[in-house]
């Protein structure tokens, strides 16, 4: 079976810098894959690689045996960065048709073929009952959804998630996870799902992918999220504490790298 | 009042003002829901400003305000495009080059010498002295811009909504977005000729900021843009007929009036506000 994302001895160099170096990784479709590391570690610039809009710079990474380039079908994408529609009603709905739409030319005309492709998407993120609302009001964590229906449209097989929970409260956070779990589950969808903590999404990943210090492990938990492989990443010692099936990741020089939930 | 309004339409000038002043506002609304929402709004204004310079530089040399102003405002729009499609964050940078391009264009007005009257109309306007050649240009020009607007809209709507995405998508964020600010600057140039340069932003922003306001869909957005624009813009005429009041102050006014209804309801009654 061709794996669904290929990466080999893939580098990256960014205005001089090298950001990653040798990483290896095959993931299956169908595996939901959490990618974790500190901030600036590149864990965006690894999404970027496979999406296309950065080069590699060493190695090769391919998308259900497809070199990785722009415009990928297969790929769905949910951006870090946020929108704000401060000012207009434009509704979560028009937010998500306006996407839809977004690929042909001309004056969006035909939106009956694209509705139900919308009205589909809308459903699986869970958008249904605030989807007529106005964007600007909603939540942080329901506009996160509306950002999942948009990521969703064109039933890519591969789904790229970057930072989904960043700025939503731990509620919210278990509800887009629940989300989440779901797609993967009712369509097969595999799931690359970076975030800050690992703790959120304990006992939903199959494998984690764990970046730091340039290079790049992966594995199941226990494989990865250990001190020694931690340290080895991190080239510094590092010291994996779990409490109450929580995990804490510090250096042993003090300082917490993954705190625990805010709860 | 009927009979009023007749003799005000049998004036070649009021008509010339009506169909002029319709086509700026049919453009100025269109594009204007674009910056609405992509939020370029300084720069939209900017570029009005730097049509200040063309347009006494052309004074002084003796050219046609209209063509030279198009000419730099679309060659700045241009530069803005290609500088960054993110362009809320060079606010600097727009800041100083709208300040020294009105520079320039007092020193050109100073130069020229000539009455203050051809300041003022290219400042506030002067709707009703267009003449028939210039409604012809603005007709083409409208058309152009309507034409390439319609081809690159919803891939402008998407660029808008989610740039991230689009780029993923294959979409050239810089292109577009340069593609869209020369659109904006060939509207901007327009509206200046019904509302004078200061007064651009009525015409651009105004009824598009007060549709977005109202409306959830794009569609109805735009739609509701082009509607209150024409309002504005025919009763604005129609007034400062009736009054002999300059019709820029009646189109700002009326669509500041109805800019401060809109707010007024959304904020205490609509409750659309977080």
């Amino acid at each position: 079976m061709t794996a669904a994302l290929s990466i080999v001895d893939a580098g990256v160099r960014l205005g001089g810098h090298e950001i990653l170096r040798a990483v290896n990784a095959e993931i299956e479709p169908g595996e939901f894959i959490g990618i974790f590391g500190p901030n600036g570690a590149g864990k965006s610039t690894l999404i970027r690689c496979i999406l296309g809009l950065a080069p590699l710079s060493a190695g090769r990474i391919s998308v259900f045996g497809v070199p990785a380039g722009r415009a990928n079908r297969m790929i769905g994408y949910m951006p870090q960065s946020r929108v704000s529609l401060e000012g207009t009603a434009l509704s979560a709905r028009s937010m998500v048709a306006g996407v839809a739409a977004g690929d042909g030319w001309g004056l969006p005309l035909s939106p009956r073929t694209l509705r139900a492709e919308v009205d589909r998407v809308i459903e699986l993120a869970g958008v249904g009952h605030f989807a007529d609302r106005p964007f600007s009001v909603l939540s942080g964590g329901e506009r996160q959804r509306v950002g999942l229906a948009q990521a969703l449209l064109g039933k890519p097989r591969l789904l790229l998630l970057d930072e989904p929970l960043a700025s939503l409260d731990p509620r919210n956070q278990m509800l887009l996870i629940e989300r989440v779990t779901e797609i993967k589950k009712t369509t097969n969808t595999t799931i690359l799902f970076t975030a800050h903590d690992v703790n959120p999404l304990l006992g939903v990943m199959d494998r984690v992918f764990y970046i730091a210090g340039g290079e790049a492990a992966i594995g199941s938990l226990d494989e990865v999220i250990t001190s020694e492989a931690l340290s080895h990443l991190y080239k510094t010692e590092i010291r994996v504490i779990r409490v109450e099936g929580n995990i804490f990741i510090l250096a042993a020089e003090g300082g917490v790298i993954e705190a625990a939930r805010h709860d | 009042m009927i009979d009023q309004l007749k003799e005000f339409l049998s004036y070649d000038f009021v008509r010339s003002a009506l169909v002029a002043g319709s086509m700026a506002a049919v453009l100025g609304a269109l594009v204007g829901y674009f910056v609405v929402i992509r939020k370029v709004g300084f720069a939209a204004h900017a570029l009005a400003h730097v049509g200040f310079t063309g347009a006494t530089g052309a004074a002084l040399f003796g050219f046609s305000p209209l063509q030279v102003m198009l000419v730099i405002s679309v060659l700045a729009g241009a530069m803005m495009g290609v500088a960054g499609n993110r362009l809320h964050r060079s606010e600097i940078a727009i800041g100083m080059v709208l300040s020294v391009c009105l520079g320039v264009g007092t020193l050109f007005l100073t130069l020229y010498n000539g009455f203050a009257g051809q300041a003022s109309a290219i400042l506030f306007g002067n709707i009703f002295g267009v003449s028939s050649q210039q409604i012809v240009q603005i007709a083409i020009l409208s058309a152009v811009s309507l034409g390439v607007l319609f081809v690159f809209a919803r891939k402008l709507i998407f660029a808008s909504i989610q740039p991230d995405l689009a780029e993923a998508r294959g979409i050239s964020l810089s292109v577009l977005s340069t593609v869209f600010m020369i659109i904006l600057a060939i509207s901007v140039t327009l509206a200046s000729q019904v509302v004078g340069i200061l007064l651009v932003f009525t015409l651009v922003i105004g009824p598009a900021g007060i549709a977005a306001r109202l409306f959830r869909g794009f569609w109805s957005g735009t739609v509701a843009s082009v509607i209150i624009a024409l309002a504005a813009v025919w009763t604005g005429i129609i007034l400062a007929c009736a009054t002999n009041w300059p019709p820029s102050f009646w189109i700002t006014s009326i669509l500041f009036a109805l800019y401060l209804i809109v707010e007024i309801v959304c904020r205490f009654f609509l409750r659309t506000e977080r």
